[in-house]
């Protein structure tokens, strides 16, 4: 061992290197890697488990005779019309839209909620003043939008999406607001150091530090957006253009209940595979700086 | 043996100059005095260790000497110097990797974009962590990370065109303050390898009158709240030194009987 070798007195300096060395090799030991194969099938086999818990007290509650089966259908009716709602071309031409009308309203509100946070964020007196107001925002439920959207732009494509961008719009200003807010004082004090003011302090300091807290608001706003595009959807038919809510809409007039169900899946399989990016993106951004103790 | 004291002056310009420094907090009936009419001299190539208790104002004092903050009465000249400041913590931004850490700080220095990363890699050289440049800070050991905050301190001194050191103020707050004793006394020997290499003038704030008395060439005693200079201590020792040699102990006894003596009037 390089640590042994130290002698007292003198000449210690041409050891140095290797004691240091030494040290830098026993503090690295790197923990063992798991092969992608296996980390995937981790990850699937709870989710694959869950279903069947899933399927099987749906079949259950379907089976106690709660409801007659036209009106609760169960898995073994359900699960061939969703695989023919799922082949039809038509039904992806409302999927098409509606992630549309989602991405749009998405982009609108990040835009916006971006925009408003790096304003609020910079001065304490406006974080005083709008700090709880974009709270409120944020806890108010959109639907509760509704009315007055229809009042201001009828039922238009605009009505649904002023209703997604004000759901989405306050959770992602406020993630930023946040992660400027907790931007760790003493990397801060380092800037300061290293001479960064202004500009160059936001951009090589302040908008790095908070991008988790941002990711997080921006998923987060992903998920508002979500339900205000599906509650405005159901309330805002727009001629007879067709989307996820019309279907679901439709299928209820027509008392279609084993497609109403099959589509209610598809909304929840999208909300599910739309988290899991936003979850990918934090996880890589976490592994990259060292937050994650695993 | 540099003496450089505040009752005899040097004859040569000190690399950093305070004159009857004074800094609270706050104003009125509930200011907070921190520091009290606090002079000190430190000669260029100088490596004063200083010393106090708790609530001293040693990191007050560094603050105020790297421009972090105003003083409230006196005056500080550093004579143009660079200064650079390192802190307890690493302090690195995990955005970044090694390299990206240093070059920005070469970067905030004026280095052009195409000379950067070849002067990063020296300055990783300089403290022995050649080929770790793509690692993120947080894939090193706390001593590597802190060595690394060395090369970023030291990239904040470099000249546009030469590579720094004299001339070069190096403030370090209690640097070696979170790391384990081995770790430590490697750090002491390599910072002053640095130090010796580079001609830098070093102002080391500790609580630790062992590694003062390894390090300093003068040990300066604060007395804490408010931070006054107490008394100094001269290190004859040659370099290098052992912290557990029977030399440095018995100075190091001899400043921790006046520290605790001061430190005790504080519970009367």
């Amino acid at each position: 061992m390089a640590l042994e070798t130290r002698k007292p007195g003198t000449g210690r300096s041409p050891d140095v290197n290797r004691e240091l060395a030494g040290l830098d090799a026993l503090e690295l030991a790197a923990g063992a890697r798991r092969s992608p194969l296996s980390r995937l099938w981790s990850a699937v086999w709870p989710m694959l488990v869950a279903v069947a818990i899933a399927l099987g007290a749906w079949e259950l509650v379907v089976l106690s005779g709660w409801k007659e089966p036209w009106v609760l259908p169960g898995p073994r009716d359900v699960l061939p019309e969703f695989w023919n709602v799922v082949t039809d071309g038509r039904f992806w031409d409302a999927v098409g839209l509606t992630m549309q009308r989602a991405v749009i309203g998405f982009a609108v509100a990040t835009a916006i909620g971006v925009l408003i946070g790096a304003v609020v964020s910079r001065s304490m007196i406006l974080r005083r003043a709008f700090g709880s107001l974009i709270t409120g925002l944020q806890t108010m439920p959109s639907i509760a939008w509704f009315p007055l959207a229809i009042l201001l732009f009828q039922l238009s494509e605009s009505a649904i999406l002023f209703v997604v961008v004000l759901g989405a719009a306050p959770s992602i200003a406020n993630g930023l607001i946040t992660g400027v807010d907790y931007t760790p004082p003493i990397l801060l004090r380092a800037g300061k150091v290293m001479g960064l003011r202004g500009l160059g302090l936001y951009r090589h300091l302040i908008i790095p530090a908070s991008l988790p807290s941002f990711v997080a608001g921006l998923k987060q706003g992903w998920a508002f957006a979500w339900r205000s595009l599906m509650a405005g959807e159901l309330l805002v038919i727009i001629g007879d253009t067709q989307s996820v809510g019309t279907l679901l809409h439709f299928a209820r007039e027509l008392s279609d209940t084993e497609r109403m169900i099959s589509v209610m899946i598809v909304i929840l399989i999208i909300g599910i595979l739309v988290d899991q990016l936003f979850a990918l993106a934090d996880r890589t951004l976490r592994n990259r700086w060292g937050l994650n103790t695993d | 043996m540099s003496q450089a004291t505040t009752a005899t002056p040097s004859r040569t310009a000190a690399a950093v100059r305070l004159s009857g420094v004074s800094k609270a907090f706050g104003s009125g009936d509930t200011a907070l005095l921190a520091l009290d009419n606090v002079s000190l001299e430190v000669s260029p190539g100088e490596f004063v260790c200083l010393l106090g208790a708790s609530g001293c104002g040693k990191s007050t004092l560094l603050n105020l000497v790297a421009d972090l903050d105003k003083v409230t009465a006196g005056s500080i000249d550093v004579g143009g110097a660079r200064v650079a400041l390192m802190f307890q913590e690493p302090a690195l931004f995990p955005w970044l990797t090694v390299t990206g850490n240093l070059e920005l700080a070469l970067r905030q220095r004026g280095v052009p974009r195409q000379e950067r990363r070849a002067r990063a890699a020296e300055l990783l050289a300089s403290v022995h962590l050649s080929g770790f440049e793509k690692k993120r800070p947080h894939q090193l050991s706390g001593g590597m990370r802190q060595r690394v905050a060395l090369a970023r301190a030291l990239a904040l001194t470099v000249d546009e065109d030469g590579d720094g050191g004299r001339g070069t103020v190096l403030l370090m707050d209690e640097p070696f303050g979170a790391l384990d004793a081995m770790t430590r006394d490697l750090l002491h020997d390599e910072i002053e390898r640095i130090w010796r290499e580079r001609g830098l003038t070093v102002l080391f704030v500790t609580h630790n009158v062992r590694e003062a008395v390894r390090l300093g060439d003068r040990v300066v005693l604060l007395s804490s709240r408010p931070g006054r200079v107490v008394e100094e201590f001269a290190v004859p020792m040659e370099r290098p030194r052992r912290i557990d040699s029977t030399e440095v102990a018995t100075l190091a006894a001899t400043i921790t009987d006046r520290l605790r003596a001061e430190v005790g009037r504080h519970g009367a």
